[in-house]
């Protein structure tokens, strides 16, 4: 044996020196996307769709399309990014409909372009759906394994390196790393490596893209404990249903859950948070140990006693994970304070009081790069062909993930195919304005979308994402005939009951008692239909009150309706939004030449000289939104440019 | 595009006014402007000495004629005016010697500075805000004390900070609206719409009160344009002699002897007054004159005071009636009606007819020609002008381009106001107030959407 053995060596030693890389056992993919989250999932179904041969290596197949932190999808700005990535042709919104428990329409109380769908997902469910999508899409490989570098020529990547020394080729690499990149999770004083907990941290990959010359960066982000179910008293918090009838994100008709799970409300008082600061010596965060920056808007729970001392109580809601299982989310109560801390704390919280802890909040370290250094394509400046999406470029949210893989996914595709960018505008999608903040300003923190960063709000809504966007996903290929179809069907049917609403009168006797109903002053004589869908508190759903105008709607359907209604009662805004921003964005016009060094206008600060350089914008107008950059810079600049 | 070496010359003007004084100052600045000044200067070498230093010395030309004793200050970059090294140097106020000297300076590689460009520089180095070096060119530009005092009030920055706190305002105005649309779930206490009421009419009065200081500061910078108008023969070209103290106008009895407008300058308390005397209304006897009387309808009509002039002891009531109809549909203007020649009038008190005439009109009863009651007509035109506004420690808006933005601010916010009031949806009232914003933004610098949710984090509990 032993001899054997011993001439074995050499002979595979030399099959290897005379084959080298790649190996026989994977031929050239056109895209090799590192990580299977939100971003990854989204990338490798855009780009497989699109025609690519796609390989998706991640270092555990069991945890494709994982939710790391809330069972929730959608919410403010981030429904609408769920609703843009359906009506491009991406998948979230299908795999959300598909795993939901429970659906709200936020924002009801204003107006349409703040409804902002959400769902409760059944967290295993919905990993599972993703598995099973990309399953069923030709041109996907799986590969489980780490990827710990990346093959790289001529600042061209051309494939990746794995933990078992495997080199794939690949035209192109999409990364999507997520919070893995030498992740830290911490809980009070212990601290171990992990990208989530449970599961190994990734390494290699940074050192690497360090050296090859990528500035990079520390993100901190946390989740809370998840409890038993079982052991909470839901008689002492306030219950939180779903809609009924339930909506959905998908434009294509996917099925509605027939029932739906609750969700409660409870809140944390003055001898919680007396408990929680017993830890706070021990806190990972006030301690400095953890040195990324957090989000403002997703602060732990320790976060939050210690900046808002003043307030009494702060709301948790308490988050079925699934259909079947007792596992609860506990919302609202990020911690990486010690675990018995945790537990001790959460038990003063009403209906806690016995409260089974499954596992402990935490808070994780990860590398980021900053966005700073991509293309508007998601392509690096530095390494032709690589592409970042997700939480490495330093956002936060399964959508904004999403959204950019789905961004960073078709790009690769079109790049190494030699066909156009595919490069959404502010005014088109919320997914431009991510991309486009992401790429110019960068991030200090985890980067979040809200609605107040689109200066087309009342444009980018949840009800038009198909009109805007799938015309445009059908023409790139990825939308299918079926989503255009209805699209357009959508819009000629808006416009025909517009228009016909424009010529339609009514008389006083038909609508008057209608109008009185809803508070709204009657008319005296015949009125245009149109007009008097203008007015506030009449909708379609009243004028349809009217017999023949009722008859006459039914043969419409709900959804073109309800976009007719929103773009005749919107109208006048929309053309008062486009008017500002046309306004804002008078600087766009005034182009920069690009490879102009900086540095020569020493009247510049050393930060604008700095970025403006690393940035290299295109117009005025987008070095104005580079972070750093003031209006004496942008002065500075009017002046050099003879302004 | 982008002609960097504008920037790179050392630079060099006369800093003091031209023509003979006692002393005259160059100043230099840029990156050669020690080293350019060490070429001609005799004394210690000025490469070596420290910033904030004065040296006394001689400038010494090519031929080796000494041109002149001088005292040269130094100040090196950045703890300078513009930011670049500068130098000053105190010579004698020659014309001569100060020419000498320049041509020297340029002979040695500096270059004569355009008008402005000290202050640009000091500007692009980020030595001082826009609003601060547009207060510099008023400054040097200042005829009179209240507008030398605004202007150096605006150099330190009085404006800025008042526009600051406005600015704060409106983001703390503009991120309630934007809370309450991003973060409907949060547990936060969203401000009513009566709360928002009140937050932007306080903006608003602030606006107002800023806008009014526009009028006089405008009058501040430019003075108050005063108008002399009256029938041939009231006594305006006196009563402009009377208010200067001096025999500027021709006067004589002869009706008709000012054929052409006439501008002086009258400083009361610090306010200055554009008076203009102005031919007399009535039928032109010739042409040169109808000339001129088309000229005084002209300033009439520019004026921003407007005062009439009648003789009380010869008008006819008609005619000061009719003078009087035609002048008050003349808008805008203040209108003061002076009752000249009281001196003449027996029992010294106007007419019944003349008292009908008038109606309610306020009428100053003067005597130019006896300088009778001017003090009283003085005080009256700045009373008019300042009203009860404090002067002195007020900031005033005297640019024209933040007069523009404020006012565009303000109606943005009326529209605000508007939309509270009918109750409007919160993301439709956030247009108006994002053009509020940007108005003021042209002020202040930009307000992003960051600045809202900074201030949105930094004051409400958020996330779940």
């Amino acid at each position: 044996m032993f001899h054997v053995e011993h001439c074995a060596f050499p002979i595979i030693i030399r099959i290897f020196a005379a084959k080298k890389a790649p190996s026989r056992m994977f031929n050239q993919y056109d895209v090799i996307v590192v990580g299977a989250g939100h971003a990854g999932c989204e990338a490798a179904a855009a780009a497989a769709n699109l025609g690519s041969k796609v390989l998706l290596c991640t270092m555990n197949m069991q945890t494709i399309g994982q939710m790391s932190c809330n069972p929730a999808m959608g919410g403010v700005a981030k429904g609408q990014i769920v609703r843009e990535i359906d009506a491009l042709g991406g998948y979230s919104g299908i795999v959300t409909d598909k795993t939901m428990i429970q659906f709200r329409m936020l924002n009801r109380s204003k107006g349409p372009a703040m409804w902002s769908p959400r769902a409760q997902n059944d967290r295993a469910l919905f990993a599972a759906e993703w598995r099973n999508m990309l399953e069923q899409t030709p041109n996907i490989d799986f590969w489980q394994e780490m990827a710990i570098g990346l093959v790289v020529k001529d600042h061209r990547v051309v494939g990746i390196r794995t933990a078992l020394g495997i080199e794939i080729a690949a035209k192109s690499v999409v990364l999507t790393n997520g919070t893995f990149l030498n992740g830290i999770i911490h809980i009070g004083e212990k601290q171990f490596g992990g990208g989530r907990i449970g599961e190994k941290a990734a390494t290699g990959l940074t050192a690497q893209l360090l050296e090859l010359g990528f500035e990079g960066g520390r993100m901190k982000t946390g989740t809370p404990p998840r409890i038993d179910g079982r052991s909470l008293d839901y008689n002492k918090m306030e219950i939180q249903e779903g809609d009924e009838p339930s909506g959905r994100f998908s434009y294509l008709d996917t099925p509605k859950p027939k029932e739906q799970r609750c969700c409660w409300i409870t809140y944390t008082n003055d001898k919680v948070h007396e408990l929680l600061r017993t830890g706070f010596a021990q806190s990972p965060m006030f301690a400095g140990r953890i040195k990324g920056l957090g989000p403002r808007y997703c602060p732990s729970i320790e976060d939050k006693i210690e900046r808002f001392s003043e307030r009494e109580r702060h709301q948790i809601f308490v988050e079925p994970e699934g259909w079947h299982t007792v596992e609860i989310y506990v919302n609202g109560f990020s911690t990486s304070l010690p675990e018995k801390v945790q537990y001790d704390a959460l038990r003063l919280i009403p209906g806690f009081e016995n409260a089974k802890m499954f596992r402990p909040g935490y808070a994780i370290e990860y590398d980021f790069f900053p966005p700073t250094q991509l293309k508007p394509t998601l392509e690096t400046k530095l390494i032709e062909n690589l592409f970042f999406a997700g939480q490495i470029n330093g956002t936060t949210g399964y959508e904004e993930a999403a959204c950019q893989g789905l961004i960073a996914g078709i790009n690769a595709h079109q790049k190494i195919n030699e066909q156009d960018e595919f490069v959404l505008n502010r005014h088109e999608a919320y997914i431009g304005v991510l991309i486009d903040d992401l790429i110019n300003k960068g991030t200090e923190e985890p980067y979040r979308m809200f609605t107040s960063r689109a200066e087309y709000r009342l444009l980018l809504r949840q009800d038009n994402a198909d009109v805007r966007l799938t015309p445009l996903g059908h023409k790139l290929g990825l939308a299918n005939d079926e989503r255009l179809t209805k699209t357009l069907q959508k819009i000629n049917n808006a416009s025909t009951v517009l228009e016909d609403f424009g010529q339609w009168s009514v008389a006083p006797d038909d609508i008057n008692a209608l109008l009185e109903s809803v508070g709204s002053a009657p008319i005296e004589r015949k009125t245009k239909l149109l007009n008097i869908l203008l007015r506030p508190h009449v909708d379609m759903q009243l004028l349809a009150g009217i017999g023949r105008v009722g008859e006459y709607l039914g043969q419409f359907d709900e959804l073109a309706l309800q976009h007719a209604e929103i773009e005749a009662k919107y109208a006048s805004y929309i053309a008062k939004e486009q008017e500002m921003a046309d306004k804002m964005s008078r600087l766009e016009n005034i182009r920069l030449r690009t490879g102009f060094d900086y540095k020569t206008i020493t009247s510049l600060s050393a930060e604008a000289r700095e970025k403006l350089n690393r940035i290299q914008p295109n117009t005025l107008g987008q070095a104005s939104r580079i972070s750093g950059i003031t209006p004496a810079d942008i002065s500075v600049l009017m002046v050099h440019l003879g302004r | 595009m982008y002609s960097r070496s504008n920037w790179e010359d050392t630079i060099v003007a006369l800093a003091t006014p031209a023509g003979v004084g006692a002393i005259g100052v160059l100043r230099l600045s840029g990156g050669a402007a020690i080293s350019i000044c060490d070429t001609v200067f005799r004394g210690k070498k000025l490469t070596e000495q420290i910033s904030h230093t004065i040296h006394f010395g001689r400038l010494v030309a090519q031929d080796g004629a000494v041109i002149d004793e001088v005292l040269v200050s130094l100040f090196r970059a950045p703890r300078s005016y513009t930011g670049e090294d500068v130098v000053e140097i105190s010579c004698h106020g020659s014309p001569y010697i100060l020419r000498k000297a320049i041509e020297m300076f340029i002979a040695a590689g500096a270059r004569l500075a355009q008008a402005g460009e000290f202050t640009l520089r000091a500007f692009l180095n980020g030595k001082m805000a826009l609003s601060q070096a547009e207060a510099v060119a008023d400054l040097i530009a200042a005829e009179n004390e209240t507008a030398h005092h605004t202007a150096l009030q605006q150099l330190r920055g009085g404006f800025v900070l008042q526009i600051a706190a406005l600015r704060e305002q409106l983001v703390h105005f503009a991120s309630l609206v934007e809370l309450e649309l991003d973060f409907a779930e949060e547990d936060v206490d969203f401000a009513n719409r009566q709360e928002l009421a009140a937050l932007v009419q306080n903006g608003r009065q602030q606006i107002r009160v800023l806008l009014d200081s526009f009028r006089l500061g405008n009058v501040v910078k430019q003075g108050v344009v005063t108008v002399i108008a009256g029938r041939p023969n009231a006594g305006k070209s006196t009563l402009l002699n009377t208010l200067l103290n001096e025999n500027r106008a021709i006067v004589s009895p002869i009706a008709g002897t000012t054929r052409d407008t006439i501008e002086e300058s009258l400083v009361i308390h610090g306010i200055q007054f554009r008076l203009i005397d102005t031919a007399g209304i009535r039928e032109a006897a010739d042409q040169i004159e109808a000339i001129g009387i088309e000229k005084t309808w002209e300033k009439v009509r520019q004026s921003a005071v407007l005062l009439y002039v009648f003789d009380a002891a010869a008008i006819e009531a008609v005619d000061l009636r009719k003078d009087l109809d035609i002048l008050q549909t003349q808008e805008g203007r203040n209108l003061v009606v002076l009752a000249n020649k009281v001196d003449l009038l027996t029992e010294k008190q106007l007419s019944p007819a003349i008292k009908m005439a008038l109606g309610d009109i306020d009428c100053i009863p003067i005597s130019a020609h006896q300088s009778k009651d001017i003090d009283t007509l003085k005080e009256h035109l700045y009373q008019l002008v300042v009203g009860d506004k404090v002067l002195k420690d007020a900031t005033m808006v005297t640019n024209a381009r933040h007069y523009e933005s404020l006012l565009r601010t303000e109606v943005a916010l009326e529209a605000v106001s508007g939309g509270l009031e009918q109750r409007i949806s919160g993301e439709l009232l956030a247009l108006d107030i994002r053009q509020a914003l940007f108005f003021l933004g042209e002020i202040s610098g930009e307000i992003s959407s960051d600045d809202l949710l900074a201030n949105i984090f930094s004051k409400f509990c958020i996330g779940k």
